[in-house]
């Protein structure tokens, strides 16, 4: 398919875009086969705005006269405005939007377009891979190894080819647990807690289904992630009742004459629709500034999402303490394992291990708890808060995730290598990028589609010394601590810097922030000035005294 | 003095506890832990005892404070615990102004200091740097003697064309005698913010008198002819006290007036609403939807808004069409000082200064007689009359430095400070209702001015960010108020409630980077100096050594001891000895200083093989 047949006006003249808080501007409009550009006329200054289509999340078209306007709401929750003259430019270009910006191939998006105009100093795909993360462990204990049993995708689809199990369960093993997981997402290690030796499991749920089915292999596989007399938590992300019902669709749990080790707690974190919804209704109430306080506020408590935010937070501080207080391993899963797990076992890191509040840490753990772990990126993050498709696999999950990992932040300001724009970097690529890194559900369809060998990966960027400095947090000072945050509604805010980031001007924030980050600096240049006097002063000392000898 | 007394925390669902002494002063309420920590609570601050049901371990006592902290101590035996209860509602209710804390409070000042002190705000100064009196604003004598309105100030400005019989007829037609007076001039605009309380209309009388007096107001005015009448309370309250024989202006009696009514609501809805609040904030186990839907029932957001808002719509009036603005309200001294000072403060970048905050407040709130005594019941009175019109205020200010972070020289700890000692009655600035009642208790012979305390540690009150070139002078600060732009002051509300503040305080970090940054600035002035005295000793050295330059200097590999690396000091817990509000010179706000997360961990119990979290 060619994108030309898609584009039948190209190129419109005395366009109009309005942006909130910015004056309107006066420009030509260009389409391309996956981007939108519009360039304003003014020779001195002139705005160019690129917008990849893949980033627009619904287009709403209006005539007055032969004036058209196009709404354009992109995932990154911005909205633009654009007047276009003639009804049937605006029609074209309305439509075209349209097409280029649900195109169901894969193989169209642009990251199988995208030229780099870097050099490539080291290759992303290859930044993480799970035999280095193994190769840390090894060095601590000789208690996991590395198994190849998912080469092929054969086992479990979702999963990445090799996985860390505990050394005592021989592959043959793995495969039965596998059947008896649903997806085959056998029980794998997610965390290794280097203070006390617990660990953290991840799997699917068990299918137990309503005659109580029940796999030695697995429940030897968990117990060998324990010590001996010592208890273990699973924490299931579903409440009780949702996973009794479960069994009669031949999932289920694990049941405690099967697994006496263990302590089951249920904890309620919200899936799939209910999350885009709440998502949708917070949008909604942000983006309306005609709100009086009643309304904000109550719209504000019926999207719900703050109280996703604290569910969240609170089952991973949870997972967090069983292995850090009570010296436990955990297992964590829901139903698939690819979404509510993959939030509690990576902010339980982010609470526990430092290295995954550095900047190198947090890419490994998305990679590793996200990308490797199977969550399916390009289903969840098909449309965002402006879709009138409410498909049933859309749902804002990894934002959630973002969204916890800024509120720790929030608390512990100091205790981060990155700050909130590589967060929030994280959320926009994660919907729409030049990079292939978020394409694909999991692994098995990434190598199908080669996107190592198609497609930039995202790291392959970010982690160039020029982009790296836009994302360093000047705060940071390395803290090797567990850093516990707080739940309280009190302590949790809204994430402005997403949900209102296009709603009110901001020049006095930002400005405020360029100054924190000039007083830090200045500070350290101060430092290396009197360090450097200091010295020479010595110097100049130990010369004379040289000399008086 | 009562021993092994719990302190149990207040959000925590285990029944974690600290056990200690707690002692009882003449002024305040000690608590020492086991661990020496103490903690001081001034009886005055004290709003509220209550004794709970006994209970197995003891006698539960709870204690509410005016500046939201709240304790809950479990006294072991019961009459011990009945005992502090009883002492307690004796020495937090004062029944005359010379039992408070200020008549006894000593910093060890000598005379000329404290007479100094208390001449450090100076409002005729203030009204010259206003640049009256003018040609139509003068110093009028028919207050001198407190003889026309007893809650006003002894010297007030009016315009030069009323004369004293517009005044005195005036001040009749006005409830409580508050007839219309300047409150703040704008030398741009020649425009100014006048205030007064509600007139005496009913539902037909007029005032000759009244009427000139507004006529005069819009004359002094000559760049704009109609002045705006704001009347802060909502129109339904308004027109109910036309009943009353009160009320409000009739736009057909006064000419070239705008009448406007913009809707904040009185002391009593104020203070229920406060009660909600605190009642929802201070929940147990709170989940986030009960928060939102208490904060916004409470109202208390929606009130601080309409003050706001008030404000801005002063502050335009003046700022973009140069019109005079007289704001009222009924007695014009809680809402009208609220929207009054923060018009001003919105206008005028002097009030977003350490000093000029002080004299906004000495001026605006002080001198035109807010009841600070019945308001924060300073008194055992009529508990009807207490009211947070003044903490609305500061937490208004506190929203504005929210949205400019870089526009105000004080911070977050300035406001609370203040907050503090407005209850404190450690200070006479804020005690009395009006300034009569202050001259009649000689507070400036008997009692201490806070603000020299506060300018003199004016270092924690700065605000590192501030940058004093944000707005030129006299330009319009313009907020935006969508109400997603207001927040629950979690540090005002919740300050003394550690478990809910970040762990690590970017704005203490910044703070003492800022700080260390000017010791830098110093120590390197200091060895540039020493450097160039050496370079200059060692070149005589040199001249008379010349032969011997020609070899290479001696390379000191070893360094020597005195340059260290200097490990920037992170703001560390150095406040081990806390005392509230006893003394300016405690750093409250170190409470808030951050801490690198305790190994132990606020947020999680495990009971009964139930998980549960707690705040």
């Amino acid at each position: 398919m060619e994108f030309a047949e898609l584009i039948k006006t190209p190129r419109a003249d005395n366009v109009v875009l309005h942006c909130p808080f910015h004056m309107a501007v006066e420009g030509t409009l260009c389409l391309t086969g996956h981007h939108l550009i519009f360039s304003s006329r003014r020779q001195d200054n002139a705005e160019e705005l690129w917008l990849l289509h893949s980033n627009i999340d619904s287009i709403e078209k209006r005539f007055v006269g032969s004036l058209g306007t196009i709404i354009i709401k992109c995932k990154d929750l911005r909205i633009i405005q654009l007047d276009i003259p003639g009804m049937e430019e605006c029609l074209n270009i309305a439509s075209s939007i349209e097409a280029l910006s649900t195109l169901d191939s894969v193989t169209l998006m642009y990251p199988f377009f995208y030229r780099p105009m870097f050099e490539v100093l080291e290759d992303g795909w290859s930044s993480f891979l799970l035999e280095q993360e193994f190769e840390l462990l090894s060095s601590v204990t000789n208690e996991w190894r590395l198994s190849c049993v998912n080469k092929e995708f054969s086992v479990c689809p979702s999963y990445p080819p090799v996985v860390i199990v505990p050394k005592s369960v021989d592959d043959e093993a793995l495969r039965k647990v596998a059947l008896f997981r649903q997806g085959g997402r056998f029980p794998v290690l997610s965390y290794y807690h280097k203070k006390n030796g617990m660990a953290m499991l991840r799997s699917s749920q068990p299918l137990t289904g309503t005659n109580g089915r029940r796999c030695k292999e697995d429940e030897k596989l968990v117990n060998a992630t324990l010590r001996s007399g010592r208890r273990g938590f699973v924490i299931d992300t579903r409440p009780l009742p949702v996973a009794q019902q479960a069994r009669a669709k031949g999932g289920g749990f694990e049941q405690e004459v099967h697994y006496p080790q263990w302590r089951r707690i249920h904890k309620y974190i919200e899936r799939f629709n209910i999350l885009q919804e709440s998502f949708i209704k917070l949008v909604e109430a942000c983006n309306d500034q005609s709100h009086n306080m009643d309304r904000w506020l109550s719209k504000l408590e019926a999207s719900n999402w703050l109280t996703h935010i604290k569910e969240l937070l609170t089952a991973a501080c949870l997972a967090a303490q069983c292995i850090d207080r009570e010296g436990a391993s955990v297992l964590v899963h829901g139903s698939e394992g690819t979404d509510s797990t993959l939030q509690v076992t990576s902010l339980a890191q982010i609470i526990l291990d430092p290295r995954c509040r550095t900047i190198r840490g947090f890419e490994a753990l998305v990679v590793r708890e996200w990308l490797q772990a199977g969550h399916p990126f390009q289903q969840r993050c098909a449309q965002s808060a402006y879709s009138n498709s409410k498909q049933k696999w859309e749902a804002p999950v990894f934002l959630l995730f973002l969204e916890c990992v800024w509120q720790i932040h929030r608390q512990f300001p100091c205790s981060f290598e990155f700050n909130e724009q590589f967060l929030l970097m994280l959320f926009e690529h994660a919907y729409a990028s030049q990079f292939g890194t978020f394409l694909g559900n999991n692994e098995n369809e990434r190598a199908k589609l080669k996107l190592p060998q198609k497609t930039m990966s995202l790291w392959s960027w970010v982690n160039r010394p020029e982009e790296l400095c836009r994302f360093q947090n000047p705060l940071y000072e390395a803290n090797s601590l567990v850093i516990w945050p707080s739940v309280a509604p009190q302590s949790l805010q809204l994430w402005e810097g997403v949900f209102l980031r296009w709603n009110r001007p901001s020049k006095f924030l930002e400005e405020a922030e360029e100054e924190r980050i000039n007083i830090i600096k200045y500070n350290k240049e101060l430092q290396a000035k009197v360090n450097a006097l200091r010295r020479q002063l010595a110097e100049m000392e130990t010369d004379e005294e040289g000399r008086e000898e | 003095q009562v021993e092994q007394v719990k302190l149990l925390d207040r959000f925590s669902t285990s029944n974690k506890s600290l056990t200690g002494t707690l002692y009882l002063t003449a002024t305040h309420l000690l608590f020492i832990d086991s661990s020496q920590r103490e903690t001081w609570i001034l009886h005055h601050h004290i709003a509220a005892v209550e004794k709970l049901p006994l209970t197995t371990s003891g006698c539960p006592l709870v204690i509410q404070c005016k500046n939201f902290r709240i304790v809950h101590f479990v006294v072991p035996r019961e009459r011990d615990c009945h005992d502090i209860y009883n002492s307690l509602l004796q020495l937090s209710r004062t029944a005359k102004y010379e039992e408070l804390y200020a008549f006894s409070y000593n910093p060890k000042q000598n005379e000329s200091e404290q007479v100094k002190g208390w001449q450090l705000i100076d409002l005729a100064e203030e009204y010259k740097r206003m640049g009256v009196p003018n040609d139509y604003w003068q110093l009028s004598d028919a207050n001198r003697d407190y003889k026309v309105c007893e809650t006003y100030p002894r010297e007030l400005y009016v315009p030069r064309t009323a004369s004293k019989p517009i005044i005195v007829g005036s001040s009749k037609f006005r409830s409580k005698g508050r007839f219309p007076v300047l409150s703040y001039y704008h030398k741009n605009k020649e425009a100014a913010i006048c205030r007064c309380s509600q007139p005496l209309s009913g539902f037909s009388a007029r005032c000759l008198e009244d009427e000139h007096m507004l006529q005069a107001i819009s004359k002094a005015n000559p760049s704009n002819r109609y002045m705006y009448v704001m009347d802060t309370r909502p129109k339904l309250n308004a027109m109910a006290n036309r009943a009353a024989g009160k009320g409000y202006e009739n736009e057909d009696n006064y000419s070239n007036i705008r009448f406007q009514f913009v809707g904040i609501e009185n002391i009593h809805v104020m203070r229920s609403s406060l009660q909600k609040l605190l009642e929802v904030s201070g929940t147990r186990g709170l989940s986030v939807n009960d928060f939102l839907s208490g904060l916004e029932n409470s109202g208390w957001l929606r009130h601080i808004k309409a003050v706001l808002d008030a404000a801005i719509f002063l502050a335009k009036a003046i700022a973009v069409e140069s019109a005079s603005v007289l704001v009222h309200c009924s007695d014009g001294w809680d809402r009208t000082s609220q929207v009054c000072s923060l018009g001003a403060l919105l206008l005028d970048s002097y009030y977003r200064t350490i000093k000029g905050f002080m004299v906004l407040i000495e001026k605006d709130w002080i001198s035109f007689g807010h009841k600070f005594s019945d308001r924060c019941c300073q008194l055992d009175g009529d508990p009807k009359e207490i009211s947070p019109v003044f903490t609305q205020f500061l937490e208004s200010v506190w929203n504005l430095t929210e949205q400019f972070p870089q526009a105000f020289e004080y911070n977050e700890a300035f406001l609370l400070q203040i907050h503090e000692h407005v209850h404190s009655c450690q200070f006479g600035n804020f005690l009395g209702n009006c300034q009569k009642e202050r001259e009649d208790l000689k507070l400036k012979e008997k009692t201490y001015s806070l603000w020299p305390f506060l300018l003199s540690e004016q270092k924690k009150y700065q605000n590192p960010l501030y940058n004093p070139d944000f707005s030129p002078e006299l330009t319009l600060l313009e907020p935006n108020t969508v109400s997603f732009n207001f927040k629950f002051w979690r540090n005002m509300y919740h300050q003394f409630d550690r478990s809910m503040h970040p762990r690590q305080s970017m704005f203490n970090l910044i703070m003492n980077t800022s700080e260390q940054n000017k010791q830098l600035e110093e120590d390197i002035k200091e060895l540039e100096a020493k450097i160039k005295l050496r370079s200059g000793q060692s070149d005589v050295v040199l001249v008379k050594d010349q032969e011997q330059t020609a070899r290479p200097a001696p390379v000191s590999l070893k360094s020597p001891p005195c340059f260290q690396k200097e490990q920037p000091p992170m703001p560390g817990n150095d406040a081990v000895r806390t005392i509230e509000g006893s003394n300016t010179a405690d750093n409250r706000y170190s409470e808030l200083v951050s801490e690198f997360s305790k190994a132990e961990p606020a947020v999680v119990s495990l009971e009964y093989g139930v998980a549960r979290m707690t705040c």
